[in-house]
């Protein structure tokens, strides 16, 4: 097995689910579940071979022409993320199963899922910059499509867009970023940068890269200001947002910067702008998360602090914090798709998700109500969960930051301590207290729904107990592989008696406070809100974008004003003015014509020709103006004879034919011919005319003489029967030698009928 | 408008094309000739049937729609790109092969025709697709 392998089996997986799903029923969950099931299996069994210090690499040529190469790399920090994401994954598909089968268009769903799944997978083990670009937009692709999946409602498909145009945005500043990083190393591949990171770091490229790759990942990973879209994302159904937009996707950007650390990183700059926007992204989301009542909203600013938090352990930079950011991220996939879960399992069994309408839960399901409790205690960060250990990896890395540790500390300790407060605020106010009237006796969630954030639960905890034997393995290689030159550091469950464990129990201490006083201080947080967010950035968002879209009809409406007159003498004046400038600046060319030479016949032709024009000119009748062009045409075809271009002579005379034809169809629906325009307009018509008729003349005749180098169809001539076993040179070059733009020819011919087709359907049945 | 005359020339003239669209379709590789020209022909026969008999009488006279043919144009030039591919040359790279080799009736054929094919189909549907459309209007 190999990941190449592995990425085709879920993308064929994604393409068949939807045909699939009707015959596999409310079972296609679990069998779906299995291919990320055995990939799960497959990285667990690469597990020791990395822990050896070992990275697998393949590549496929793609553009090697420009360093574009279809590769992988595969080292601890990718295994560690493949295992979330298809661990996750097994238990999100067997969750979504069974969650959506009330829902229309499951079996597409679960493709949508499926494709996200596959995508993730490629971020994360991409050994090339483009890439992980390719697999990166494919993930906001697929979240687009999940979060407008119930695309009935308005607010599910604004917040798809809305989503969609922001990571749309990052991935474009992205691309930028990349192209900016290749360009000082010659290609794209990670372990070229890998091998000499000073090269970027001291070039004079290094600034923008840097700010464009940050721009990316900032807006993936919802850093403020570009936190609005993942609450908003929070339109979609239970098992997305638990997947992509908590666990998995939204750590992209977050992985980008653990990535990118040893290459980017270790500089002044990076530093700097990381620890900025983290921490405030990182309070900002938890202050946020106080005042809302849906649970999932909840989660969800709860999800963009636990991305600032890790956005600043990147930037701090030290061996704890490197430590403390791989360990967290583990501890924060696990808890939070449990919740999310969860979060879809409440809504599922009562009807709502707002928490000031819920209690008594317990008495119900308790084994649901253990299950998620042992999540948020993992959240709060209380012995034994594994997020116990993380906080106080983080509490010592935020304690040991080399600068501003003390601002840093603070709001890492007030963030903290507003996550105890809602961890018990989730627990307590659902499970336990005054129980409202239910219209359904709400029941234990089953199986499917319940057996993924059990064990995710079960994981964290069994990590929390035994962190040495079980946390260690899993995690030392992703952060050796993120910094360079540091170790793992031997994770405990009990540190001792030392300040990180007294700032926990005054963060304990503050949250139990705060939760009793819980109606003071939300009201507290309301109008602290009130003052200084007045405004929704997702609503200041809406409306840049009206302001834009108003702006490009105003812009679509003074050039596409729907004349066609207009249109064509646009195009006509244009070019031929362009043409006249280029010719006047030009050397002059001497013609040399000889007239002399030219058989009588065909003098008698060109006279024909000119009588035509004229007579169409002039003309006031429709018919024979189209005559006199049909004349125009058939002397041509003499003329291509004359000079021996049969293949021309044949073409022009058929499409001569069925020119007339169809003029000849049209006419008939045309009204009687009047002069509509006066003789201002007539003369101005004329002048075009005569630019254009003069320009083509003067083109012509200097083509006639201009030699650059010489012409191809010798060589076509010499090879047309060698190599193509043709004859006819034309022929030969339209469906052979440049088969290629004959082929986009006649598509476009195909879309042209296409178009004219659905034109006259249309508005006949309009007139109807 | 219904003519007599033009309808049973039309009628015998049609087959004619068809016949000469597909001669000039063959031989287009060495002498004047190809699939453009082909397909121009092709459908000048059809239309001069719908000219004569209208055009709902042709198009069921037709087993498949304009619309059907200029979509099967595209894929057949399509396709002929593809054998290339399976040989391991670039794309659209021609492709030949010689039937009855040495019996003197030699029959050359290659992926420029299958090609060639391909635009004989799109030219003649789009002429028709355009044409009807118009002329049913």
């Amino acid at each position: 097995m190999n990941i190449g392998l592995l990425l085709i089996a879920l993308l064929v997986l994604a393409t068949f689910a939807p045909f699939t799903r009707k015959y596999l029923g409310n079972a296609a969950g679990w069998v779906f579940a299995l291919i990320p099931f055995a990939g799960f299996a497959w990285f667990l069994s690469l597990l020791p071979e990395i822990n050896d210090g070992q990275v697998f690499t393949q590549r496929f040529a793609w553009l090697p022409a420009y360093g574009i190469d279809f590769s992988f790399y595969i080292d601890g920090l990718s295994v560690l993320f493949s295992l979330l994401v298809l661990g996750i994954g097994t238990f999100i598909l067997i969750y979504a199963g069974y969650y959506m089968k009330t829902y229309p268009m499951k079996g597409r769903f679960m493709g949508y899922m499926i494709l996200f799944m596959a995508s993730m997978l490629g971020v994360v083990v991409a050994g090339n910059l483009i890439t992980i670009f390719v697999f990166w937009e494919l993930t906001s692709i697929s979240s687009y499509l999940l979060i407008g999946y119930n695309h009935e409602k308005p607010e599910a498909r604004g917040a798809a867009l809305q989503a969609l145009l922001i990571t749309g945005f990052g991935g474009l500043a992205l691309l930028g970023g990349f192209v900016l990083m290749g360009i000082p190393y010659g290609n794209y591949e990670l372990s070229t940068l890998f091998s000499d990171p000073d090269l970027i770091r001291s070039s004079d490229l290094y600034l923008p890269a840097l700010i464009l790759v940050l721009i990316g990942a900032f807006t993936k990973s919802a850093q403020f200001p570009f936190h609005f879209w993942l609450p908003g994302a929070m339109a979609a159904p239970s098992p997305v947002s638990a997947y992509l937009h908590s666990a998995t996707m939204v750590k992209a950007g977050v992985f980008l910067l653990a990535r990118l650390n040893p290459v980017l990183g270790e500089t002044e700059l990076w530093h700097y702008l990381l620890s900025i926007f983290g921490v405030t992204t990182m309070f900002v989301g938890a202050w946020l998360s106080i005042t809302q009542t849906d649970l999932k909203r909840i989660l969800a600013y709860t999800t963009v602090s636990a991305l600032g938090t890790l956005v600043l352990l990147i930037g701090t930079g030290t061996e704890y914090a490197m430590n403390a950011a791989i360990i967290f991220l583990l501890v924060h996939a696990l808890y939070k798709g449990t919740l999310f879960m969860m979060a879809g399992n409440i809504e599922k069994k009562t009807g709502t998700r707002d928490i000031t309408k819920l209690g008594g839960l317990f008495k119900y399901m308790p084994f649901a109500a253990v299950v998620m409790a042992m999540a948020l205690v993992s959240m709060a960060g209380i012995p034994p969960m594994l997020g116990f250990i993380g906080k106080e990896l983080i509490y010592e890395a935020k304690v040991n930051a080399p600068d501003a540790h003390w601002f840093i500390l603070i709001a890492g300790f007030l963030t903290n301590v507003i996550l105890v407060f809602l961890s018990l605020r989730l627990a307590i106010d659902v499970f336990w207290g005054k129980e409202p009237a239910y219209e359904k006796k709400p029941v234990e969630p089953a199986l499917p729904l319940i057996i993924g954030p059990f064990f995710l639960v079960l994981i964290s905890f069994v990590l929390g107990l035994f962190p040495k034997t079980m946390a260690n393995p899993l995690t030392s290689q992703a952060i050796m592989a993120i910094s360079p030159g540091m170790a793992a550091i031997k994770l405990k469950l009990w540190h001792g008696f030392n300040l990180v464990l007294w700032l926990s129990a005054l963060t304990v201490a503050m949250g139990l406070l705060i939760f009793k006083h819980r109606l003071k201080f939300i009201a507290f947080a309301e109008k602290i809100n009130l003052r200084f967010f007045g405004s929704e950035f997702s609503k200041i968002f809406f409306k840049l974008i009206d302001k834009f879209l108003y702006l490009t009809k105003e812009q679509t409406k003074a050039i596409q004003h729907g004349y066609h007159r207009y249109y064509l003498m646009t195009v006509f004046v244009v070019a031929s003015v362009l043409v006249w400038i280029q010719i006047w600046n030009a050397d002059p060319v001497i013609l040399e014509l000889n007239f002399r030479d030219m058989p009588l016949n065909l003098v008698a032709v060109v006279a024909l020709i000119i009588t035509a024009t004229i007579s169409a000119v002039v003309s006031h009748s429709r018919v024979v103006a189209l005559i006199a062009m049909g004349v125009i045409g058939f002397g041509i075809t003499i003329i291509f004879i004359a000079y021996s271009g049969v293949d021309l002579a044949i073409t022009m005379i058929l499409v001569e034919t069925l020119m007339i034809i169809l003029a000849m169809a049209v006419l008939y629906h045309l009204p009687k011919y009047v002069k509509y325009s006066d003789t201002g307009a007539r003369m101005r018509d004329a002048l075009v005319a005569v630019l254009v008729g003069t320009f083509m003349m003067v083109l012509v005749l200097q083509a006639g003489t201009t030699v650059v180098e010489a012409p191809i169809s010798e060589y076509f001539k010499e090879v047309s029967y060698t190599e193509a076993f043709g004859r006819n040179i034309v022929n030969v070059i339209l469906v052979d030698f440049r088969a290629l733009d004959t082929l986009g020819e006649i598509t476009v011919i195909a879309i042209a009928a296409l178009g004219i087709f659905s034109m006259i359907k249309l508005t006949q049945r309009n007139k109807i | 408008m219904e003519s007599v005359i033009l309808q049973i020339a039309a009628r015998h003239m049609r087959p004619l094309l068809v016949i000469l669209s597909l001669v000039v379709l063959y031989r287009g590789h060495n002498e004047p000739g190809g699939g453009f020209i082909g397909g121009l022909m092709l459908g000048a026969g059809y239309i001069l049937y719908a000219m004569a008999f209208g055009v709902q009488k042709t198009q069921k006279t037709i087993p498949i729609s304009p619309l059907v043919l200029t979509g099967i144009g595209l894929l057949l030039a399509l396709a002929s790109g593809l054998p290339a591919l399976l040989a391991g040359h670039i794309f659209m790279t021609g492709e030949w092969i010689t039937l009855f080799a040495g019996t003197g009736f030699d029959l050359k054929l290659g992926t420029p025709l299958l090609f060639d094919l391909g635009v004989y189909f799109t030219v003649a549907g789009m002429l028709m697709l355009v044409m009807f459309s118009i002329m049913e209007e």
